[in-house]
Parts: C-alpha cells; structure tokens; sequence
C-alpha cells in the first residue's frame, strides 16, 4: 500500500517537473515553473522520507536538510554578476550528491548484500561515479576561475600532450570500471573503485584547466548536462524512476545549451573541451600598432543626443564593471528623448547562457527590448549608434572572412554595419579570448576607455544636464 | 497560446505513463531488475525533456539552468533512503553528505530562479 502511494506521489512529482519546465516557455508562466517544480520536489520528499525502511535516523535526515537550508539560503542572495559561479557551484553539489550516493551503495551491497552488484547496476554505479565526480571537480574548477579565485589560474593552462594524458586518464577509469563491473566482489575491487573516483576527480579538474573565460557558457552548460545524467545512473543504481526522469530533463536542459552554445561560436563539444583557445591566439596578437580615433564623453553624448535608433551591445565588461543600473540610466535619458534603444543580446555574451539578460533585468529594463542576435541584425543598418559595451569578440567582424581566426564562422552582432560605432573598453589589451578587434579601428568607430560603469555614469551625467534647458 | 503544447505533453506523458507506473523490485531484494522499463523510461523523458526545452524562451536561459538545476537535485531521494535507512555509520555518513549537498541545491536552485524571474518585466518597464 505505501509502496503503492511513493509510487503514484513520484508520478505526479515527475508530471509537475515536466509542467514546470513547460511554463519556463514565456516570461508570464516562468514564476509558475518555480512554484511546480517546488511541489514537485516537497511531494517526492516527503514520500521518500515516509517509507517503511527510512525508519530509524530521522534526526540526521532532519539535521543535513537543516545543514542545506542554512548554505542554501545564503548561496541564493547572491549578486547577480555571481550568478555563473553560483551555478558552477551548485553542479559541483550535484555531482557530488551523485558520487558519494554511489559510493555508498557500493559498499553497502558490497559489504551485506553481494547479490545485488549485478553487471547492470555495476554499470550505473560506475557511470554515476564517474559522472559524479568528475563533475563534482570540474564545476568546483569552473567556479573557482569565474569567481577569479587567485591560486586557480585564469587563463588557459596547456602543456604538451595534454589532450592525449586527459583521454588517457579517462580511458584507463572507464577500462577499471569495465574490469569491476565483471568482478565487483573480488578481492582487490574495493580498492580498484577507490582508484576510479581519484581518477575521475583528477580528470574533473584537468577538463577545466584548459578552459578560458570565453568558453565558460558552453563549459557550464556542458557540466549541467553531466550533472542531470549522474542523477539519471543514480536512477539506475536505485531502481528510481523519478530520479531517472528528473535527471534526464537536467541533461536534455544542459545538452540543448550546450548545443545552442556551440552553435553560437560556430564550435563543435571535442573543439571547446579539447581545443584550448587562447594558445593558437598569441601569435596572432601583435600585427603591429594600429590606430585608435577615441572620443570625448562629450562627443558621445552628442552622436547618442541626434540619434533615433541606439542599439546598445553588452558583453562581459558590463558584469564586471557592474554596469547594469547605469545603463538603464542611460536608457531613460535616451528614451525620454524620443530615442528607440534596443540591446542586443548574442548567445555567449557573458559567462553563462543568458547571462545579460538577467542582468538587465535586474536593472528593471523590459525584457521586451532585448532582442536576440538574429533578430537584431537585419536592424542594424538602420541603426544610428551601436554602443558596444564591454564587448569584444560577438562584434569581431573577422569572424566572417578571416580563415585563420579561430573565431572565424562564429555569428556575430552586426555593430560594423551601424552608422556609427561607439566602443567603450576597460583597457586597450586585446579581449577575453586574447583576439584584437578591427572594429575598433574602423572609420566609424570612436573608442572611449575607462570602466563600464563610470563611462556610462559621466554620459548619463552629461545627458541630463544637456537635456534640463 | 499554449494549447497545442500542453496537448502534445499530455500525449507524451500518457505514453510514458506505463513504464513510470510500472511495479519497482523490492530494493534490497534480489528480483531481476526492471532495467528494460528503466532504460525505455529514461529514452522517453530525454525526448520530452529536449521537446519542452527547446521551447524555452532564450531570455530565461539562466533561470533555466538554476530551475533543472534544483530539479537534479531530486538525488536528494536517494540521499535520505541512504541516510535514513539502518545501515553502517559510514553509509550513513555518506549519505548525510549527500543529502546536504542536494538540499543545498534544492533551496538555493529554486529560491534564486524566482528571485530572476521576479525581475523579468514586459512593456513599459513598471507592469506585473
């Protein structure tokens, strides 16, 4: 009977998490997702916790749920520039849960019920601690280097050989774990389990090292994906179709951004995980001094004042300098003159999917008025000023022609098709991606250096006072 | 707007609504396990996954992320059949890790996806 209902409660909670992920489809449903998926995740709770053989430690189930309130409460006020690391984080959580879940099973069946350790479940208690795992350091990398931790390095690390040693690294975890799935009691199997959760969090960390800032939103979205199906072979260990299910949305979610990702810079999953960009870049860097024209906070005003269509692109200078607020500021000077301003929003801009778009709306901007790329882009011709801010390579026109870019292919923002081009850049060191830009020595480009944030306070500051008389 | 989307998740929920409803082995117990309504089950829902989240609006991407995000964390049911159950200390103490790491995920997945989300404004800026 209770068996009965832990099953129909798991069936409703699996209906509600589809629903929830349904009414994330529009901005005006979204909020009803987070109420679903709530329920969703009380009710299958609760049914777990109501079965017969969850009998006896109800205070340490009790004590770790009030562990995860009292971390989780906090890690969810977050600002919003930390949103990325605070999602890099919280993968690593759930890989983690997945891996130690598994672990624990192991040793469990291992030490009371041999019987139970079939090929079948070997299978999945190796995928899942493998998945898990390596998640668990990947994400904790991922996170670290977002949140510009000063011991994780920053820019891409690369040695030699170093896609064959991570290749070889997880081909010998997967060879162990096929040797254990054949004998998962034998004498020696403890220790050879033991042995494959070190390799995979070793493999974790040097998936990561490799990775540079630009490639982040694809890397999270990929790690999303690792997380759902560490949770899917948990599933599998378990005999849990709801954890199945759930798990497999996650990985659908993440596999689905990360293919967006990939699209959106015109890279394929081997290229970002294995192609270290940044390495290939140096020599291209440094094809002699070119001219900048900069512009006066003064100028700008003035071309921003006599146009009727701005179209303002921000990348991740913007989340840096914090700027979000500011540039709403800028936006009602502009639109109290009559101005139309729109953003344009490319799928990588930032350091996660949809990175800009939150942070936008934080500065309570319509989200009517963020256009994506292709959107945008038959616009922008007619467009009097393309305010390019704290963006660099989503505007590089080299992407269209340039074969030995390694951004060649990727689609851009067309910000050289604009009348004008204004570019506003912390320093005159080349991007993220360490890729110089020719916009930005174009004939209709005007440079203006400093933080994000203040350029834009001192034009706001320069626009009300011109526009008072 | 959205009536032929519900209609086909409907459908889709139908057709998968055998193989989730289908009878769980005993855990512990030594039955053949279910492995071919499991694998079929996994299929289905990766389908209907890929099929509602393409749907996704792009401006919600990052909320989308935290909501499957603190869906995932569903882990958390085998985390307290782990912890809860009368097993070894270290089982236990595994699991307890576990549980903590999932609910984390749970608490702060859900509460900063709403906390974006409230942020998200139509029109003229000050509506909803």
């Amino acid at each position: 009977m209770i068996d009965a209902l832990t099953q129909l409660s798991y069936v409703v909670a699996t209906a509600l998490f589809i629903l929830a992920l349904h009414w994330m489809n529009d901005p005006k449903t979204a909020r009803h997702g987070v109420y679903g998926g709530m329920a969703a995740m009380l009710i299958a709770v609760l049914a777990t916790w109501a079965q017969p053989q969850v009998i006896v430690h109800h205070v340490w189930i009790a004590l770790a749920i009030a562990a995860g309130f009292l971390v989780g409460w906090p890690l969810s006020r977050v600002p919003l520039t930390a949103v990325p690391q605070r999602t890099a984080l919280s993968h690593s959580f759930g890989g983690l849960a997945a891996g130690l879940v598994g672990t624990a099973e192991y040793f469990l069946w291992l030490g009371e019920a041999q019987a139970n350790l079939t090929p079948f479940r070997m299978t999945a208690i190796v995928a899942e601690i493998i998945l898990g795992f390596l998640t668990f350091t990947g994400s904790l990398m991922a996170a670290g280097k977002l949140q510009e931790i000063k011991w994780i390095p920053q820019r891409p690390v690369t040695f030699p050989l170093q896609n064959a040693v991570n290749i070889g690294l997880l081909l010998l975890a997967v060879t162990l774990g096929a040797a254990l799935v054949l004998n998962p009691v034998a004498s020696w199997s403890a220790t050879v389990f033991l042995t494959i959760i070190g390799l995979a969090l070793i493999f974790g960390v040097m998936l990561i090292i490799p990775i540079g800032g630009a490639d982040m939103p694809t890397v999270i979205s990929i790690l999303n994906s690792y997380a759902g199906l560490s949770a899917v072979a948990m599933g599998f260990v378990l005999d849990n179709k709801l954890l199945i299910t759930a798990g497999a949305l996650d990985g659908s979610s993440g596999l689905i951004l990360s293919v967006i990702m990939c699209k959106a810079m015109n890279r394929s999953f081997t290229n970002v995980l294995f192609g270290a960009f940044g390495k290939v870049v140096a020599a291209e860097a440094g094809t002699g001094p070119r001219v900048y024209k900069t512009e006066t906070v003064e100028g700008v005003a003035q071309l921003l004042e006599q146009a009727s269509l701005v179209v303002i692109i921000p990348g991740y200078g913007m989340a840096v300098a914090q700027a979000q607020h500011k540039v709403r500021e800028l936006y009602d000077q502009l639109k109290k003159r009559g101005i139309t301003v729109k953003f344009a929003i490319h799928p990588v801009a930032g350091r996660m999917p949809g990175h800009m778009n939150v942070l936008l709306a934080e500065a309570d901007i319509p989200y009517t008025d963020l256009v994506e790329m292709d959107e945008i882009n038959p616009d922008m011709p007619q467009c009097d000023v393309a305010l390019v801010l704290g963006a660099n390579d989503v505007v590089n026109p080299a992407a269209r022609y340039d074969k030995s870019s390694p951004i060649y292919g990727m689609p851009i923002i067309d910000a050289d098709k604009a009348r004008t081009v204004i570019a506003v850049k912390r320093s005159k060191n080349p991007g993220f991606a360490g890729i110089d830009n020719e916009l930005y020595y174009a004939d209709k480009t005007w440079m203006l250096f400093g933080d994000a944030k203040a350029v834009v306070g001192e034009l706001v500051k320069q626009l009300s006072g011109g526009g008072m008389h | 707007m959205s009536r032929r989307p519900i209609a086909t998740l409907t459908m889709s929920l139908l057709a998968a609504a055998p193989a989730l409803a289908a009878p769980a082995t005993e855990p512990g117990g030594t039955a053949t396990l279910d492995y071919w309504s499991m694998l079929y089950v996994f299929m289905l829902s990766t389908f209907i996954g890929i099929g509602v989240i393409r749907r996704v609006s792009r401006l919600l991407h990052t909320p989308l992320m935290s909501l499957t995000n603190a869906i995932s964390a569903i882990a958390v049911v085998g985390s307290i059949i782990v912890t809860g159950s009368e097993h070894p200390l270290p089982i236990r103490i595994l699991g307890a890790i576990a549980l903590f790491a999932s609910m984390t995920n749970i608490v702060s997945g859900f509460l900063i996806t709403d906390r974006m989300l409230k942020m998200f404004k139509g029109g003229d800026g000050g509506r909803r």
